[in-house]
């Protein structure tokens, strides 16, 4: 007698899977990247290749030796995480120590919880973390902008201030950086976080692809706006103003690619806007206050954290619990 | 007039490919295999012996308890055999009875009657002597539904044509090709209830069912509304969300917002066995899906072989793997083709490699899908971890029975978690602890 598999229902799926989705974030990061070398030399590219590449090699080793799984298939995610990761150090970090950093990220910021969908904190912001107190020189050392001299290399060029460097250090009246500069990216500051207006196009296009929502970017944006308004209203010679705020450093790529990443980020919508929020007064406060010009990854590396309390405190309201009981 | 719609849900592929074929008979089976438990409730008692000459209609499992159905001999012939087997659909040991036919139909039915004159007691006398279930698929006894207790008033009985099933095409070809006799069906339903409200539901992909039905119902007061195609549209608490706006509370019934929810199918067994006396034997069925070389809607007996009615259309085509009985998001795949159709059973789904998708199951990634298109409002990725985690009571506390089981969020997630899988466990398991404790 012929028999057939007996598998509980639903029989049909959606043809989507984790690794499509891995790819669109990927393909979403190319014009950042591309433009990355033309600003501050090949060397770029060679960090954001690492990265992808590397990524997916220590990926293999961990799941095929480590965690002994003989078919394993990559779902793509730690190709992300190493383009991240190159996206947010400075192109004067040297590839080997850019490979240490992006083993931590994935063993440490993901393996040891158990992989992919496991871990609380973003791993490339974990992986960002390590390489600044490893090697904080490197990491905070600036390459002046030489659009479009893709072939200079890092070592030849000389070193400069970001924005939010000469604004700490300064305050807001020494800073010349024009609006339309800071939009367009040639500025001084980590590989990828340089061009508002790419990173928005590559965002842009998961919205199309419907890979992300627009709740936490809105609402990251939208606290920073605010509170950077309050400060500069009161004292515009020392606080940037909120345009500034918007567009230099680390928060387009923060708020639109960091803070995004599903499995560290609450699931509801109500708590992505909390969540956001957050993200944007923890910001604030490092870039007001703090000792270092900018806080948009330890931001969201904290706001990682109270991930679980912001999605049980927003929870929606269930089918059948709303109404009055009408018969009886 | 477009009428708002429930939150959540989901739009598989339809294919609805047997949506023009006329529904015919299938031939009659030389053998029926009839489990006693064909509804839901407790099996009914039986009536005959093996070797008993059996006539077509002739009552042969009686009702045996509040919840349950009468049971009749869908062919001519006689008793063959008695034996247990285990029941494909509810999963429990059951009593089997093996007819074989000796010959065409010698009926047994019952008087034919006028109903419009007839109180509302006899009539539902007759429609639990008929043995009449919901043929949309969960097969709750009618006569049941139809006396609601003393203190719940029913103001709306919403007839259920929304078909959100993908492949299903039966109740769209019943309401094209019988819709005057589903609406009166629909009218002794009504006149049972004290003459509620109608409201008649209808995806808006067959907006031809939505005029047929206008053409019959609505010079008797019928209302008819074409509704979003959007699955689970056809889930009787999102069905009288949509039409009333009233929201079933967790853990209620649709009578304790007023309201009874009958299935078009079902309202024409109704009128057949009031007004021609005709208990139910055979109901309407899609035999579908890319693995069977024709699709078609037929009449089948209950009872009758799966492989009896994929031979009568054509036989397997393709690389088949799976077959499923009913619809392919809540349809249950069956091992073998032996086993024979139930009065729940909507359609029958030949399914092919090629329709089935076999994505890399991973961990969850938080994507928040399941969320979204889940139309109880519930979080299925949480209640498949807690299940996973043998945290039950608070599974429960997060909805755990609240789920209608109806599979969005398996569908959709791109880890490709089976959540409904996990959630039906956890439901077993709670309830067996809580009896564990009493
Ligand atoms: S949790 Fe239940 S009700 Fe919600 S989508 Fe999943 S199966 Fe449907
Ligand atoms: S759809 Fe799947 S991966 Fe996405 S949140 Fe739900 S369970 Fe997790």
């Amino acid at each position: 007698m012929r028999t057939f598999e007996v598998i509980p229902a639903p029989h049909i799926k959606d043809p989507d899977d984790v690794q499509k989705i891995m790819r669109d974030v990927l393909i979403s990061l190319i014009p950042v990247t591309v433009f990355s070398g033309f600003i501050f030399g090949w060397y770029a590219w060679v960090l954001a290749l690492v990265g992808i590449f590397g990524g997916e090699a220590i990926e293999y080793v961990i799941m095929r030796f480590f965690r002994k799984q003989k078919n394993f298939k990559s779902d793509g995610s730690a190709s992300v995480t190493g383009l991240l990761l190159a996206l947010n150090v400075s192109v004067k970090l040297p590839f080997w120590a850019f490979l240490i950093g992006l083993a931590f990220a994935l063993i440490v910021g993901k393996h040891i919880y158990g992989g992919l969908g496991t871990n609380p904190f973003n791993p490339a912001l974990v992986g960002r973390a390590f390489l600044l107190m490893s090697f904080p020189t490197a990491m905070t050392s600036w390459v002046k902008p030489s659009f479009p001299k893709f072939w200079l290399s890092p070592w030849d060029v000389q070193t400069t201030a970001t924005p939010l460097g000469i604004l700490k250090e300064h305050g807001y009246s020494a800073v010349h950086t024009g609006y339309l500069k800071l939009f367009f990216g040639n500025v001084g500051g980590s590989i990828g976080e340089t061009s508002a207006f790419l990173l928005i196009l590559g965002f842009i296009y998961l919205l199309i692809r419907k890979r992300v929502s627009l709740h936490i970017p809105l609402s990251y944006v939208g606290t920073v706006f605010v509170i950077s308004s309050i400060f500069w209203a009161v004292n515009p010679e020392k606080y940037g103003d909120p345009i500034f705020h918007i567009l230099a450093g680390g928060l387009m790529l923060g708020a639109l690619f960091m803070a995004t990443d599903m499995v560290t980020s609450p699931i509801t919508p109500k708590g992505k806007v909390i969540f956001g929020i957050g993200c944007g007064l923890i910001t604030m406060v490092i870039r007001l206050m703090g000792a270092y010009p900018e806080g948009v990854s330890f931001s969201i590396l904290i706001m990682n954290a109270f991930v679980p309390l912001i999605e049980s405190a927003t929870r929606p309201k269930k089918f059948g619990y709303g109404g009055v009981k009408k018969n009886g | 007039m477009p009428i708002s719609t429930f939150k959540g849900g989901i739009h598989p592929p339809y294919r609805k490919l047997s949506k023009d074929e006329k529904i015919e008979f299938a031939p009659l089976p030389d053998r029926v295999f009839l489990f006693l438990t064909q509804s839901a409730g407790a099996p009914p008692k039986r009536l005959v012996e093996q070797g008993q000459d059996v006539k077509t209609g002739q009552k042969i499992a009686e009702i045996s308890g509040f919840i349950s159905s009468n049971l009749h001999s869908p062919i001519t012939g006689v008793v063959r055999e008695i034996k247990k087997m285990t029941h494909h659909i509810y999963g429990k040991p059951d009593e089997v009875i093996v007819i074989e036919r000796t010959g065409e139909d010698e009926w047994e039915k019952m008087e034919e009657m006028d109903w419009k004159d007839l109180e509302s007691k006899v009539i539902i006398e007759r429609i639990k002597e008929a043995g009449i279930v919901g043929l949309g698929g969960a097969a709750f006894p009618t006569h049941v539904k139809l006396t609601p207790p003393k203190d719940k008033k029913i103001d709306t009985l919403i007839i259920n044509g929304a078909e959100c099933e993908p492949y299903l095409t039966i109740d769209h070809r019943l309401m094209l090709e019988k819709a005057e006799e589903i609406v009166e069906g629909i009218r002794i339903i009504s006149k049972v209830l004290g003459n509620p409200r109608v409201m008649i539901g209808i995806e808006d992909n067959k907006m031809d069912a939505v005029d047929e039905m206008k053409k019959h119902a609505e010079k008797y007061g019928m209302e008819v509304f074409p509704l979003k195609t959007k699955y689970p549209q056809g889930s009787e608490k999102h069905l009288i969300k949509v039409l009333t706006g009233r929201e079933v509370p967790s853990g209620g019934l649709p009578l304790d917002v007023g309201v009874v929810v009958q299935n078009v199918g079902t309202a024409l067994a109704v009128k057949e066995a009031v007004v021609n006396g005709k208990p139910l034997i055979e109901r309407g069925l899609t035999i579908t899906g890319g693995g069977v070389k024709e699709k078609k809607n037929v009449v089948a007996r209950i009872g009758t072989q799966i492989e009896d009615l994929i031979n009568f259309a054509g036989g397997f085509v393709g690389n088949v793997k799976r077959i499923v009985l009913g619809g392919p998001m809540m349809g249950i795949a069956i091992p073998n083709t032996t086993l024979p159709i139930v009065k729940g059973t909507s359609g029958i789904l030949v399914l092919t490699e090629e329709e089935i998708d076999r994505g890399v199951k991973r961990n969850c990634i938080n994507c928040g899908r399941c969320v979204e298109v889940c139309p109880m409002n519930l979080m299925p990725n949480r209640l498949y971890k807690l299940t996973y985690m043998k945290r039950y009571d608070q599974a429960y506390e997060e909805g755990l029975f609240d789920c209608i089981e109806c599979g969005s969020c398996t569908y959709i997630c791109p880890s490709k978690i089976d959540h409904v899988k996990f959630i039906k466990l956890g439901k077993r398991v709670y309830s067996a602890l809580r009896r564990g404790k009493k």
